[in-house]
């Protein structure tokens, strides 16, 4: 994931709303095109609908909603579409007791360090928790 | 579609959406909040969101409407036609009764 950009965008008049709740807002037009999504986000796509899967009730529709919902202005604007998905899942995962932080952070270490010694370029950017 | 469930509303009642502000997830925009609409049918019942959001059963099951309203009523200065209308699918616990009736939710 990309380190987001700053860019907060003003929301006048937006009164009590929650900070996704914009409709109505003048936040200027709604970039329409179709775009190609990168493996990570299938890959993404593909976790979020097994973990609320019958079997695995990790999470619902509702709850990823809700945690998303939850971010700060700043955090919920300057992020895409599928990496507002990938930290609620995160966050989930560890709110649910599938995995610790710890865990993830351990495992998030070890895979930037493969990535540096097979000489790839990775992103310094870190995603608040 | 649970038939059981006590129903508030019929289609063609007119219906404010509360004014109120959310605590937490729900699925009523804040555009819509004290707007006056129509309901236009009745979608069923279903688990709160409100509370599946932070991992309860969301029961009982609340019936969702789908309600109609007048664009022209929801945005200042509408520049479309004066028969555009908005249909959304909002929750029982959000709409407040008023006297009003429209034949067929027209």
């Amino acid at each position: 994931m990309p380190e987001p950009k700053r860019k907060t965008l003003k929301r006048k008049g937006a009164g009590g709303r929650a900070v996704h709740d914009v409709g109505g807002l003048a936040l200027g037009s709604i970039d329409r095109e179709e775009h190609d999504l990168a493996l990570w986000e299938k890959r993404t796509d593909a976790m979020l609908i097994l973990l609320r899967d019958n079997k695995r009730r990790v999470l619902s529709v509702d709850s990823h909603r809700r945690t998303i919902e939850d971010y700060g202005q700043q955090a919920y604007d300057s992020t895409t579409y599928y990496e507002k998905w990938i930290r609620a899942i995160r966050n989930l995962l560890v709110e649910q007791n599938v995995l610790t932080r710890g865990e993830i952070e351990a495992r998030m270490a070890e895979i930037r360090a493969r990535h540096e010694t097979g000489g790839r370029k990775i992103s310094r950017g870190k995603i608040p928790w | 579609m649970d038939t059981s469930h006590a129903r508030s509303f019929m289609p063609g009642d007119v219906v404010r959406v509360a004014g109120r502000a959310s605590l937490g997830h729900c699925r009523t925009p804040w555009y819509l909040r004290g707007k006056t609409g129509v309901v236009a049918a009745i979608q069923g019942t279903f688990r709160n969101p409100e509370m599946l959001a932070y991992h309860k059963p969301g029961l009982p099951a609340v019936v969702l409407y789908k309600v109609r309203f007048k664009q022209s009523e929801l945005w200042e200065r509408y520049a479309g036609p004066a028969c555009d209308q908005l249909e959304v699918d909002i929750f029982e616990h959000w709409l407040e009764p008023t006297k009003g009736r429209m034949a067929n939710g027209e």
